[in-house]
């Protein structure tokens, strides 16, 4: 192990470690400690000057009441739901399929499609937006929750297919060659061999994509406008610009914003560590 | 309320022909979009458009009330995608490129009726482009200098008249460690509405229009004028420091702490300055002086205004809606201190008893013989505009980049117009 | 591809059907088609026409009317253009350093006391949370008046700074912002790869008296290779991508000075006051270009990993 292992250290070594830990924990979560504190604080901190110190009374349960009850909150949230949900099925679906396919046939330009699929991943998205905006448009989709998934599993699918191929590849090819010998179907061998051997590739790829999606900012900006369509990234904007310099409430709706991929993260960090560290290890 | 409903009737059976019945009613659905997101606004908004729907009983009205900020950007995509039958916007060449590309409906028709030619003559100019008319105001505001009344009676100061009071006025309060004005240039607008005062009260309403309109170069040396004045002030350091971090909602608490005596702003901030709790005893208005004494007063005071998208399916009722829009009595009411507080359009209408909102009538009716401009970023050009206020914004910061600046701007209004 | 031969072998046993003979090109492309279809409709197909739109003087409301380079040529005379290519390259350089720093600290938590593996989920914390959320956070962490930033700096006895406000600075405040959640990811990263580190090589290293930096650079880094290049790659496309941020902390500002290309695009195309699609593809044309030379590269070494196999 490296580095050396603290416990083979001089013990006041072994005290100095296991202090420091949660001292750099402080500082490295600093940022967001002060706006949890912010978030329940009363207004009147923010008019006496009392910024950083600590709150003069607790007022969280009136912060999040107003987040949850008095602004669009509750609606942005489920906008979100509504758009990462379909997104994470769909993205998932058709990469299994694409993965599949690249992964499991030999053909001609197997290598220039898996190709085509990375590099359109790495693209700056940007480059897509004018084109995307106009279509979206043309197809009547502009400002639903339909035109941001469309182009979300279209874009999430670049990366999945990455993630499955590569997946597929390392799985035991002996499996299908014995399926095809006895004569099954090509589309059973994906159901009933291949799909169950990449449920941690897709509960992976599932926790992944749905942080990605439920922090998006750009697209949410792009493709929609209003508290019937817009996700909580963009919601917060102007969640903020009602509540401009009331930090409390600001606060109140970032956290309440940030939660459920945090929440996501928690319950599934295994498969959602073992998303983001593809190939970090071979 | 019977007479309105009347008269337009009466006016739509004119406008129709013969085609309608006196009693034809209005079917169907109209959706608007509206901009006024603002709790104030919001809720005249709602209100309007109960109002025009108890009117209308078989009409169904669907009122969409988007982001003020978000629909800025947002209205070019639903004027192609899934046009509104109402659609709120600004006047004057804010409207150019929606007008240009025939997204707006002509209403022309509207402005030839008795009624409104009559009434909002005042703001024609404001709503033509190319000779005809794109849409109808429903409000305006004035602009000026809110300040501390008690802080001025403090230092023993008096609203200023001239250039020269406005200075040593504001010399005394720094002197007392008070800053003359505060402002949050962050999203840039606010800085222009410095620029709007000090230019036309330098070189005047003409010449600023033609500035706007791209006909002088921004290295004109009566610019540099404009310039100078403002130069005076930033080397005074009469502007909050740090005003480039703060939005203007941002920048209000330092004229509630008393941090800054003043604020050079639109009306619409004299609500969040109540409600912060400044009270009538602490605030005050004043007209911003004169530089120039050879140049008439001239004064920004915004038109906020309904149009109908060209794609507009119920354009019918559409139109009636702006007829109640501008009706005399709609806007005495929406525009009353309980709703918008700000100053109704028609000229049959009357001004809510507020002393910011009299002082405004009173300057704009009587006290502002040069001209009334919308204001810099509805006057000029889009790309115009959002060149210009960050070079505004620079030159607030760091006013020896000033040569720099004017060559920019100077190179962009060549390519833009 | 040298075996496209080797499924064909048992096509023709299952039946006569045209369908079963041909089902080893045929299930491929049924599965490959919906994915396939979705991704060139909404990122190939786009990638082209911005190409052509960049052509054109568009409004994005009327009719676009061509303009062969001239929006290319205006590029080459603007200074906020300069300025942003500018601010790209060092959001470049600078993200770069979330790669040390996610080793540093990954290195520092590398150990198995007690809770540990709290600590890692923690300190991973920062990549989870929105970015919008991020930079509003360190909006206020800088904030003039009342910003821990400057509490802090007048504790020691230093002026304030204006961070956000200043146009030398501002950028650099940026991309810290941008770097907290950047660090944690490549953080995760080397915890993992250092979980598959050799520990018999690390072993011989140490009887050969190797220890430290030395150990480091010469028998663990050669190890996280992998790791590292993943690193590399997701910093340079979050580099480039960089949006968020600057959308929330500065919008751009002051005058201009933290525009990267991505957010002038943006700003000219569909802003407030942007009416330029053409000029505004002509931007995202040349952003796409950099990170073709990356692309080209990430591509070049899964070849050759490919060809390894």
């Amino acid at each position: 192990m490296f580095p050396r292992p603290i416990e083979t250290q001089p013990r006041a070594t072994q005290i100095t470690y296991q202090s420091l830990i949660p001292v750099a924990l402080l500082l490295w979560l600093a940022p967001l400690i002060a706006v949890a504190i912010f978030s329940i604080k009363p207004d009147t901190d923010f008019t006496s000057g009392n910024y950083w110190g600590w709150p003069a009374e607790f007022e969280g349960f009136a912060n999040y009441g107003k987040v949850f009850f008095e602004s669009d909150m509750p609606r942005y949230l489920m906008n979100s739901v509504l758009i990462t949900v379909p997104t994470v099925i769909g993205a998932v679906a058709l990469s299994a399929m694409t993965g599949f396919a690249l992964g499991v046939y030999k053909f001609r330009g197997n290598l220039w499609i898996f190709f085509m699929f990375v590099a359109g991943n790495f693209v700056p998205f940007q480059i897509l937006m004018v084109p995307v905006r106009d279509l979206t448009l043309d197809l009547g989709l502009y400002n639903t929750k339909t035109g941001l998934v469309l182009f979300h599993i279209a874009f999430q699918t670049g990366f999945c297919t990455l993630f499955m191929r590569n997946f597929i590849r390392a799985l035991p090819f002996e499996l299908i060659e014995a399926a095809r010998v006895e004569g099954v179907a090509e589309w059973r061998i994906f159901w009933f061999i291949v799909l169950p051997l990449m449920k941690p590739a897709i509960a992976a790829l599932s926790v992944l994509v749905f942080t990605f999606i439920w922090n998006d900012y750009f697209w949410a900006v792009v493709l929609t406008q209003g508290a019937e369509s817009q996700p909580v990234t963009a919601g917060i904007t102007s969640f903020n610009a009602q509540y401009r310099a009331a930090y409390h409430l600001m606060s109140a709706g970032s956290i309440v914003a940030a939660l459920p991929p945090v929440a996501m993260f928690f319950l599934m960090q295994r498969h959602f560590i073992a998303g983001l560290t593809l190939g970090a290890v071979k | 309320m019977l007479r309105t409903t009347l008269t337009a009737a009466a006016a739509l059976s004119l406008a129709a022909g013969a085609v309608h019945a006196q009693d034809s009613e209005l079917s169907g659905t109209l959706t608007i979009f509206s901009d006024m997101s603002n709790p104030a606004p919001r809720a005249v908004m709602e209100d309007m458009a109960a109002r025009f729907g108890e009117m209308h009983p078989d009409l169904e009205i669907e009122l969409t009330i988007i982001d003020r900020e978000a629909y800025k950007t947002q209205i070019r995509n639903f004027l192609t995608a899934n046009p509104p039958d109402v659609a709120n916007w600004y006047a004057a060449n804010r409207m150019a490129p929606y007008v240009d590309a025939g997204l707006f409906e002509d209403v022309s028709d509207l402005w030839a009726e008795p009624e409104i030619a009559d009434n909002l003559a005042s703001t024609k100019g404001a709503l033509t482009l190319d000779g005809k008319q794109w849409g109808v105001p429903y409000t305006y505001y004035q602009w000026g200098v809110y300040y501390r009344e008690d802080i001025y009676e403090e230092l023993g100061l008096e609203e200023p008249q001239d250039w020269e009071t406005f200075k040593s006025n504001c010399q005394t309060m720094l002197d007392s460690g008070v800053k003359c004005f505060t402002v949050g240039t962050k999203f840039l607008w606010t800085a222009a509405g410095w620029f709007d005062y000090l230019n036309m009260r330098t070189n005047g309403y003409d010449f600023h229009m033609q500035l706007t309109q791209g006909e002088v170069e921004w290295t004109d040396e009566r610019v540099r004028q404009t310039f100078a004045n403002w130069r005076e002030l930033i080397d005074m350091g009469a502007f909050i420091d740090n005003h480039q971090s703060y939005s203007w909602q941002e920048a209000l608490p330092f004229m509630v702490n008393g941090e800054a005596a003043a604020y050079l702003m639109g009306n619409f901030a004299v609500a969040p300055m109540r409600e912060a709790g400044l009270s009538d005893d602490q605030l005050d208005f004043y007209q911003f002086p004169a530089i120039n004494p050879d140049v008439e007063l001239a004064e920004d005071a915004p038109t906020d205004t309904f149009h109908i998208p060209s794609g507009a399916e119920n354009k019918e009722a559409a139109r009636e809606f702006l007829r109640f829009v501008v009706s005399a009595e709609n806007q005495t009411q929406i525009n009353s201190g309980d709703g918008l507080g700000q100053l109704p359009v028609n000229s049959q209408s009357s001004v809510d008893d507020d002393e910011m909102l009299n002082q405004g009538f009173e300057m704009l009716s009587s006290n502002a013989p040069g001209g009334i401009a919308q204001f810099f970023d509805r006057d000029a050009p889009a790309e115009m505009a959002s060149v210009a206020m960050e070079g505004f914004q620079e030159f607030m910061v760091f006013p020896d980049n000033l040569e720099d600046i004017l060559g920019r701007l100077e190179q962009a209004r060549q390519r833009i117009y | 591809m040298t075996t496209a031969t080797l499924p064909d072998t048992h096509a023709d046993e299952g039946g006569p059907g045209w369908i079963r003979r041909n089902r080893m090109t045929l299930a491929p492309l049924l599965f490959l088609l919906p994915g396939a279809i979705f991704f060139i409709a909404y990122v190939i197909l786009p990638i082209l026409q911005s190409f052509q739109i960049s052509f054109f003087r568009w409004d994005g409301l009327g009719e676009p009317e061509f303009v062969g380079l001239a929006n290319y040529q205006e590029l080459s005379t603007d200074r906020a253009f300069e300025v942003s290519l500018w601010n790209n390259l060092k959001w470049l350089v600078l993200y770069l350093l979330a790669i040390p720093g996610g080793l540093f600290i990954a290195l520092f938590l590398n150990q198995t006391v007690a809770g540990i593996r709290i600590y890692k989920s923690l300190f991973f914390f920062p990549f989870v949370i929105s970015q919008v959320v991020v930079g509003l956070v360190f909006t206020w962490f800088y904030d003039p008046t009342f910003g821990l930033l400057n509490t802090l700096l007048e504790g020691i006895g230093i002026s304030p700074i204006n961070v956000l406000g200043d146009p030398t600075l501002a950028t650099y405040g940026v991309i810290i912002a941008g770097l907290w959640p950047q660090i944690a990811y490549c953080m995760i990263l080397y915890l993992t790869g250092l979980n598959a580190v050799d520990p018999e090589q690390i072993e011989a290293a140490r009887l050969d008296g190797a220890k430290g930096l030395r150990m480091l650079w010469h028998v663990i880094l050669p190890q996280l290779r992998p790791a590292t290049f993943i690193a590399f790659v997701v910093t340079i496309i979050g580099a480039l991508r960089s949006f968020d941020l600057i959308s929330i902390m500065t919008n751009g500002g002051p005058f201009g000075s933290t525009r990267v290309l991505s957010f002038y695009m943006f700003e000219k195309a569909l802003s407030e006051y942007g009416f330029r699609m053409g000029y505004g593809a002509a931007i995202a044309v040349v952003l796409f270009l950099i990170m073709l030379v990356f692309i080209a590269y990430f591509l070049w070494s899964m070849w050759r990993q490919e060809r390894g196999h």
